[in-house]
């Protein structure tokens, strides 16, 4: 009846595990109380959950991207500590078994549930009302990915409690996750929640495509958008030239497991060197999807805290470009080790270095921008000049670890884990914050404390170097990733080390939840009612904040790059007078139903609850089949209805 | 094949690492105290590669603190420009510096990649030694299928003579590794790959599996001896007097998981024993049909490449 799944797969006997499993039981007990309290289901599911709007679509993917960072976090923290205590006879607090899982959702958490969704949160966010768009281009799909995505986070938690996680690292590399050598539903855990929440990232990609190629303002030539755009367009191209690689090695895993078929094992003509070539094909791209959309955040909050224009636009876009095709060829620098000719080395080696030079140019760039400006260093910017120390260091490790024969003796060493964390900390997560802290009065309407904010800067920025430069000692001292024991007796201070590094990480990030907590309790107070607190450049800023539900009253007519600055240095109105109606989606539950099946058709996979499996599907293609014959999908929202919406921010003129 | 010889280029390249060397030096530090000639090569690059960067990585990073203090708002007398964004000149000097560089390290990244190929057998006057290394859950198996002994978790090398490893994995993919003298490479089941490395100095160095393999993977490290030529015939006839045999069966019971495993010594064993390892004849899955037969046939232990 139900399949694998009987009650002694839940650790009780664990109290780490049964720990976190109470606190994250009663946390969503709670939350759940407390709707039910304030009588906000009806709210909570008419306005949210099957909303079709990108910028409260945009808000929960960041939710989801907070909640899992303080997950992804506690895994850190946790494997910091085993590895300070962990050396001589000390065997730690963590097993093995446990400490495998505790790196492998470290992994899988931080990149596929924490800078995924905050990096697609950003972009549902912002990008429709830089381009001067009034939503993506298709909005329920937009719905659809939020509910995969969130599918498969919810998957990697559930296993917390239900089973355990892989053993097999972030990326699951065969022959050890086949079935031979990881039985159990760890692996299984793995496939499907990256399976679910990598088909909702495929459908952002194509969705964020279509609306870039197609939905700009008149007179926003390509040439002509804001670099964030550009990034984010670079990055929506590599999704979906990536992702489906994801899935189909995915695929191919799970048919090994569950059809006992021979792609990837070590008997029978199956190859593990093709396994670990697909997931990098995919892997690499991917690690430029991440860090691309910053780059754009970084291209938007340089000139607009410096008062002045971006220092070689065209550079820039080249560069963005250059990087994205570039990202497409490295891939084998992530196994110079498994005996490939020295040709084919040299060949991948070259190739990675020549990243630097674009990634090297828009540095300057950025430089160059701050040059002869009036910078101000409000937390956005201090997190971008953070970004430009640290990812330069970063940078350097990584070209250095691009040279094969230096790859031979630092490849998976506590170096390259060094540098990993250096370009993401110091680059993608660092990007995420001054764009969270940049664009929050655009988002939600007021802006983020700046002193908590400041503090928590600080203490990411330091923790980072305190916590990342005994590593990359450690790596040049023999020490590899993933031990959960050592017998080194020079290697334990330096651990220690990186545990109060990681310590002070910690501090940010409270401070961090905290600075939440006080803004939106002193949200009067930095009301954001000019819709550009920080003199913006680009169309967003154009806006009330937050943007109303159609986002523009009248779509702008573009003419420069800089549009918004342009039109504020030629004077133009944003007041208008005449209003027409505006055509608006419908919120609809069908993403979020066929984001509920494919939960429990995961989750019944993964137990090999057979019959569920079959009803979960059932309910995903009846949803669909529901969906394509509903003909109610949209409504005009009518002209008076706007005009007493832009009358509540001031932009409505009287009629002469 | 000998090593073509460094350019003036190179030499000069040797100089600019030399403080951090200085600074960092130090007993613990493997991979910058390397005790053979491949791992000296790949401090080198480590060493060289990393001071071109630092020309401009220091650079950049005080710019990125003097410009934005330089130019802060509060700063009025500083001058500001909020329309220029272009120059050619800057432009073309922005890319070729980067441009430059690279150039530098790609041309070092196509000769080393080269030299220091794993698998290119190192030049020397001595015959090299052949041993054959198994990885496995959660242990090393060496064979010398010359000498007809083997070891676990222990390897010994006789100082200034090149050494071809010849490994596999009996179970997931491991990563052979001594830091202290060179290159790693990756252990694959049916699959052969080649670690040529020569220790220059006598000692005891840490051996690893440098890729994650499951459960015993933090214990599973092994001793590597570089000995003298004297004392490395004491320890093969050492080994060769241990009592322990390693033949099929023996090698089945080996071949269970097993974590932190201590050093044990066979002798007689049967040198196409790794040959067998090799084929996927000693797997598991056969374990009832080779308790049956003894190892007879000679398998085929010449290099495969798939590349």
């Amino acid at each position: 009846m139900f399949g694998k799944l009987t009650l002694s797969a839940i650790p009780y006997t664990n109290p780490i595990i049964m720990g976190a499993v109470a606190f994250m039981v009663i946390c969503v007990v709670a939350i759940l109380a407390v709707i039910t309290y304030l009588g906000k289901w009806k709210y909570l599911w008419t306005e949210w959950l099957t909303s079709v709007d990108h910028k409260k679509i945009g808000i929960m993917y960041l939710i989801l991207a907070g909640v899992m960072l303080l997950r992804g976090f506690a895994d850190a923290i946790m494997m910091r500590a085993q590895q300070a205590l962990s050396y001589g006879s000390n065997m730690g607090y963590l097993p093995p078994g446990h400490f495998d899982q505790i790196f492998s959702a470290h992994g899988t958490i931080m990149i596929f549930f924490m800078a995924m969704p905050f990096i697609i949160g950003l972009m549902n966010c912002i990008l429709p009302l830089q381009i001067g768009a009034r939503d993506v281009a298709f909005p329920l799909m937009n719905n659809l990915s939020l509910w995969l995505t969130v599918s498969g986070a919810v998957l990697v938690n559930v296993s917390l409690a239900v089973g355990n996680f892989s053993r097999a690292g972030w990326l699951g590399f065969a022959p050890l996750s086949e079935l031979h050598y990881s039985p159990g539903v760890g692996v299984d855990y793995w496939i499907w929640a990256l399976q679910i929440s990598g088909i909702g990232t495929t459908l952002t990609g194509v969705n964020f495509i279509a609306t870039i190629l197609k939905m700009r303002a008149p007179g926003m030539k390509l040439m002509r958008m804001p670099v964030f755009a550009w990034a984010s367009l670079c990055t929506n191209i590599l999704i979906v030239a990536a992702f489906p690689l994801l899935t189909v090695t995915l695929a191919l895993l799970t048919m090994d497991r569950y059809l006992g078929m021979h792609f990837f094992t070590n008997s029978l003509g199956g190859d593990p060197m093709m396994y670990i070539n697909l997931i990098w094909i995919w892997g690499h791209p991917e690690v430029y999807i991440l860090i691309l959309p910053l780059f754009g955040v970084y291209s938007e909050v340089v000139p607009t805290f410096s008062g002045k224009r971006l220092f070689g636009y065209t550079s820039m876009v080249y560069a963005t470009m250059a990087i994205a095709l570039l990202s497409l060829i490295v891939w084998l620098h992530h196994f110079f080790t498994m005996g490939n000719g020295a040709g084919v080395n040299a060949f991948f080696g070259i190739t990675t270095m020549i990243i630097a030079v674009p990634t090297g140019v828009k540095i300057f760039n950025w430089l160059l921008t701050m040059y002869r400006g009036r910078v101000r260093l409000e937390t956005p910017m201090l997190w971008t000049i953070g970004f430009l120390i640290t990812f330069t260091i970063g940078g350097m490790s990584g070209v250095l670890l691009a040279e094969p024969p230096a790859d031979f003796v630092l490849h998976n060493s506590l170096f390259l884990v060094a540098h990993f964390h250096n370009v993401i900390i110091g680059g993608v997560v660092f990007g995420i914050f001054a764009g969270i802290s940049y664009w929050a009065p655009k988002i939600f309407g007021f802006r983020l404390n700046e002193r908590l904010g400041r503090a928590a800067f600080w203490c990411w920025f330091i923790g980072f170097y305190v916590a990342f430069m005994p590593l990359y000692a450690l790596g040049l001292m023999g020490a590899t990733r993933r031990m959960d024991h050592y017998d080194v007796a020079a290697w334990h201070p330096l651990f220690i080390v990186a545990a109060v590094g990681a310590a002070i990480i910690f501090a940010g990030i409270i401070l961090q939840v905290v600075q939440v907590v006080v803004s939106i309790r002193q949200r009067e107070l930095t009301r954001d009612l000019t819709g550009d607190p920080w003199n913006g450049r680009t169309l967003e800023w154009s806006l009330p904040s937050p943007a109303p539900a159609y986002n523009f009253a009248r779509i702008p007519v573009v003419r420069d790059r800089d549009a918004f600055w342009d039109m504020k240095q030629r004077g133009v109105d944003l007041k208008s007078s005449t209003f027409v109606p505006i055509h608006m989606p419908r919120n609809k539950a069908a993403g979020f139903l066929i984001g509920g099946c494919a939960f429990v058709l995961a989750f019944a996979m993964i137990w090999h609850i057979w019959w569920l499996a079959i009803a979960a599907l059932a309910g995903v293609i009846v949803t669909l089949i529901r969906h394509a014959f509903d003909d109610d999908r949209d409504y005009h929202l009518g002209a008076e209805e706007v005009r007493r919406v832009e009358g509540l921010h001031g932009r409505v003129e009287a009629r002469s | 094949m000998n090593r073509p010889a460094r350019s003036w280029f190179s030499r000069l390249c040797r100089l600019l690492p030399l403080p951090a060397t200085l600074l960092l030096g130090g007993c613990h530090w493997a991979l910058l105290d390397p005790k053979g000639p491949i791992g000296m090569d790949e401090r080198w690059i480590i060493e060289t590669a990393g001071g071109l960067m630092l020309l401009v990585v220091v650079p950049v990073i005080v710019l990125a603190v003097v410009i934005p203090w330089r130019y802060r708002a509060s700063n009025t007398r500083a001058k500001y420009e909020p329309e220029w964004s272009h120059s050619n000149k800057i432009e073309a000097v922005m890319w070729s510096i980067p441009i430059a560089i690279v150039s530098v390290l790609a041309v070092i990244c196509w000769r080393t990649s080269h030299e220091l190929d794993p698998f290119r057998p190192i030049p020397s006057k001595e015959k090299p030694v052949h041993i054959e290394a198994v990885a496995m859950d959660w242990k090393w198996l060496f064979i010398y299928p010359d000498q007809h002994i083997a070891t676990i978790n222990e390897v010994a090398m006789p100082v200034g003579v090149p050494v071809v490893f010849h490994i596999t994995s009996a179970t997931v993919m491991n990563s052979f590794f001594i830091p202290r003298l060179g290159s790693q490479i990756y252990a694959m089941a049916n699959m052969q790959t080649a670690d040529n490395l020569v220790a220059s100095v006598p000692g005891t160095y840490r051996g690893i599996s440098a890729n994650f393999s499951g459960g015993g993977f933090s214990g599973m490290t092994f001793k590597v001896k570089a000995m003298s030529a004297s004392d490395y015939r004491q320890w093969l006839a050492k080994v060769g007097s241990s009592a322990k045999t390693l033949d099929a069966k023996q090698y089945l019971e080996l071949d269970k998981p097993s974590s932190d495993v201590p050093v044990t010594y066979f002798s007689h064993v049967n040198p196409a024993l790794f040959g067998q390892i090799l084929m996927g004849r000693l797997s598991a899955g056969r374990a009832l049909a080779m308790a049956a037969t003894t190892v007879t046939s000679g398998g085929e232990t010449g290099p495969i490449r798939r590349d």
